[in-house]
């Protein structure tokens, strides 16, 4: 959603808390190369911050045993990764046939209006951030937002606000 | 018309929990699929006729016979949980109501194909999704159906879920391997296929979830039991997924051969609001688009969605009533496949390009007749010309909609050209 094309520092120094080290461990055994790991590091690295920063990526090209250019280089790739801090809600809207035909523009601008964010935008208290996304899987109950994660389905305004008001 | 075979525990609380699903049958195959020959059972799923449910409807087991024999090279399984296609939902009902219907599918699988690693692809954006499948799969390594002895045979079979990170061409089968393998998720030019050169440049079979789910169906009851639902070339039954404008969206198991009206009538509702039919999307956003008159003749099954120019795809149909606006949903369309191009083929990266800036210049009112020829132009100049079918999953639903709505599309050129106050305005 953010501008892909370079890293920011946090300013902290970034290690696996001993969760995400025990996971990072369990799943290496599983792949015959190492390289195979970076994706579920990234996640992991993720999880843990929230976003992927400079050192989390340094970190986690140490951890796999790569260069950081070949973790910045997925980081990118895959639109999931966050490069930059997402708000501490961070709305999707799928956009694409299913969720159209089924009226997600109206979804999006409320959205739009009420949080006073274009989608691909951050408010500025850090409280949530807005994404157009592409098929989310479940246009059988459409139009669909996804909240951190969590499926909201069949939405109209009226389920938005009670949404919005639930977040604090 | 609804059925039960791969749906028969969807509706059984905590289904997805190893002691419920063992209660209604899981892992129920295993005895009998140990007893059998490796060469038996692939030879059991090629009578079944069960053909890949990822889109391409390629017969199963014979893909698996692809494979080289005594190779000195271990044998992947890749399980295409990627489900990223706009208007596709099904395989997510697998993950979350019956997982270990897929994870004793794979078990039989890699009986069959002789491996002992098996990674699940699944998309990002199913995280809940995620959670329930690894739970299900920590509970299958716990009660011995998955590890060094599978089921206390001399079988040894590890499953690892790989989780993707929003990219649809993932789903793509070789892009998926190099995601896998750690890379940038771009498709590799075939040949060779992944059968031969795959993961690590091992042997690798990549099937949908629902293939392989499939499975213990076919080995508990027969080749023939699977057959008796479907037709002769277009065995079995199918989850579809139908949304878009009708009364009763929803995932629903049929068997394979039904007239698509019948389905939408009887058990979608039909057209939402009592309004008109406009097309109906069969399989997922890259399958042609069918006229309400070729909607009233063509069947679920690969022959008919094939004799009507179109395809079966992933069985995600899309219901369009009279309001919808054409133009404006090829730009959708257009959009989501010029934002998921992979980038690494010109043809691809940036013609999807351009026929977003063309199909735009319409919306915008600045549509000239001979665009809809240069749109048609670019579909035959991009279609075919590049390394995976991603392109063509854009141009042939394009295709369809100019030449069976090409109307809406001279609509859009009259309305600026008869509009000259307006479009001096812009
Ligand atoms: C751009 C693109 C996206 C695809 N996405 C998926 C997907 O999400 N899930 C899937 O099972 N197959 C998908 N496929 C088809 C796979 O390449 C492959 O044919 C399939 O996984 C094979 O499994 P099957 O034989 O069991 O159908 C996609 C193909 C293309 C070209
Ligand atoms: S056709 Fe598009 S998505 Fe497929 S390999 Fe080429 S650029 Fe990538
Ligand atoms: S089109 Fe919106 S969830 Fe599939």
């Amino acid at each position: 959603m953010s501008d892909r094309s370079q890293l920011i520092s946090s300013g902290q120094p970034f290690t696996f808390d001993s969760a995400r080290d025990a996971e990072f461990e369990r799943l290496i055994k599983r792949y015959p190369i190492r390289e195979s790991m970076i994706m579920p590091a990234l996640w992991l690295a993720q999880e843990q911050e929230g976003w992927l920063s400079t050192e989390a990526i340094a970190y986690v090209a140490e951890r796999v045993g790569t260069y950081p250019a070949k973790v910045f280089e997925l980081a990118t790739f895959y639109t999931m990764y966050h490069l930059k801090p997402v708000g501490k809600y961070h709305l999707c809207v799928c956009r694409t046939l299913s969720c159209y035909l089924r009226e997600k523009q109206e979804i999006v601008d409320y959205l739009a209006a009420e949080l006073g964010l274009r989608p691909g935008e951050v408010s500025e208290d850090g409280m949530f951030s807005l994404e157009e996304v592409e098929c989310l899987g479940h246009c059988g109950t459409a139009p669909v937002i996804q909240v951190n994660g969590e499926f909201h389905e069949e939405m109209n305004v009226e389920k938005l606000k009670t949404l919005l008001a639930g977040l604090d | 018309m609804e059925v039960k075979i791969l749906s028969a525990k969807f509706d059984i609380e905590d289904s997805h929990r190893l002691e419920v699903a063992k209660k209604h049958g899981a892992y129920g195959t295993l005895e009998k699929l140990f007893a059998m020959d490796p060469a038996d059972v692939i030879e059991e799923v090629k009578n079944s006729g069960l053909r890949g449910r990822g889109g391409a409807g390629f017969p199963a087991g014979v893909k698996w016979g692809f494979l080289p024999k005594d190779l000195d090279k271990p044998i992947y399984l890749a399980v295409n949980s990627d489900e990223s296609e706009p208007a596709t939902f099904k395989d997510r009902y697998i993950l979350v109501r019956d997982p270990h219907m897929m994870i004793e599918g794979i078990i039989i699988c890699c009986y069959a194909i002789g491996s002992h690693d098996s990674y699940i692809y699944i998309r990002g954006e199913y995280t809940s999704q995620l959670k329930i499948l690894q739970e299900a799969i920590d509970e299958a390594y716990e009660a011995g159906y998955l590890g060094e002895q599978v089921a206390g045979h001399d079988f040894r079979l590890d499953v690892t879920v790989h989780r993707g990170a929003g990219a649809y061409v993932c789903g793509e089968e070789t892009a998926l391997l190099e995601s896998i393998e750690g890379k940038k998720g771009q498709p590799r030019s075939k040949p060779p296929f992944p059968a031969v050169v795959g993961l690590y440049d091992c042997p690798t079979i990549i099937n949908n979830v629902q293939s392989i789910a499939s499975l213990p169906f076919i080995i508990e009851k027969g080749a023939e039991a699977y057959r008796a639902y479907g037709t002769e070339k277009s065995a079995g039954t199918h989850l579809f997924g139908i949304s878009g404008h009708v009364e009763k969206p929803g995932m629903y198991e049929l068997p394979l051969g039904l007239p698509l009206m019948e389905v939408l009538n009887e058990v979608a509702g039909g057209v939402w609001k009592g309004r008109q039919l406009k097309g109906v999307i069969p399989g997922g956003s890259s399958t042609p688009v069918l006229t309400p008159e070729e909607a009233h003749t063509v069947t679920l099954d690969y022959e008919s969605m094939a004799e009507h120019k179109t395809m079966f795809g992933s069985g995600g149909i899309v219901v369009l009533d009279e309001t919808v606006d054409i133009v404006k949903l090829v730009e959708n369309l257009i959009a989501f496949y010029h934002h998921e191009s992979c980038g690494q083929c010109t043809p691809c990266r940036e013609g999807l390009g351009w026929m977003l800036k063309i199909i735009r210049k319409f919306i915008a009112g600045d549509g000239r007749e001979d665009d809809i020829e240069l749109l048609l132009e670019l579909c035959d100049n991009i279609e075919m010309k590049t390394v995976c079918v991603l392109s063509a999953a854009c141009t042939m639903p394009v295709r369809s909609y100019l030449e069976k709505f090409r109307h809406e599309f001279e609509s859009y050129i009259n309305s600026s050209n008869s509009d000259p106050v307006q479009s001096q305005a812009e």
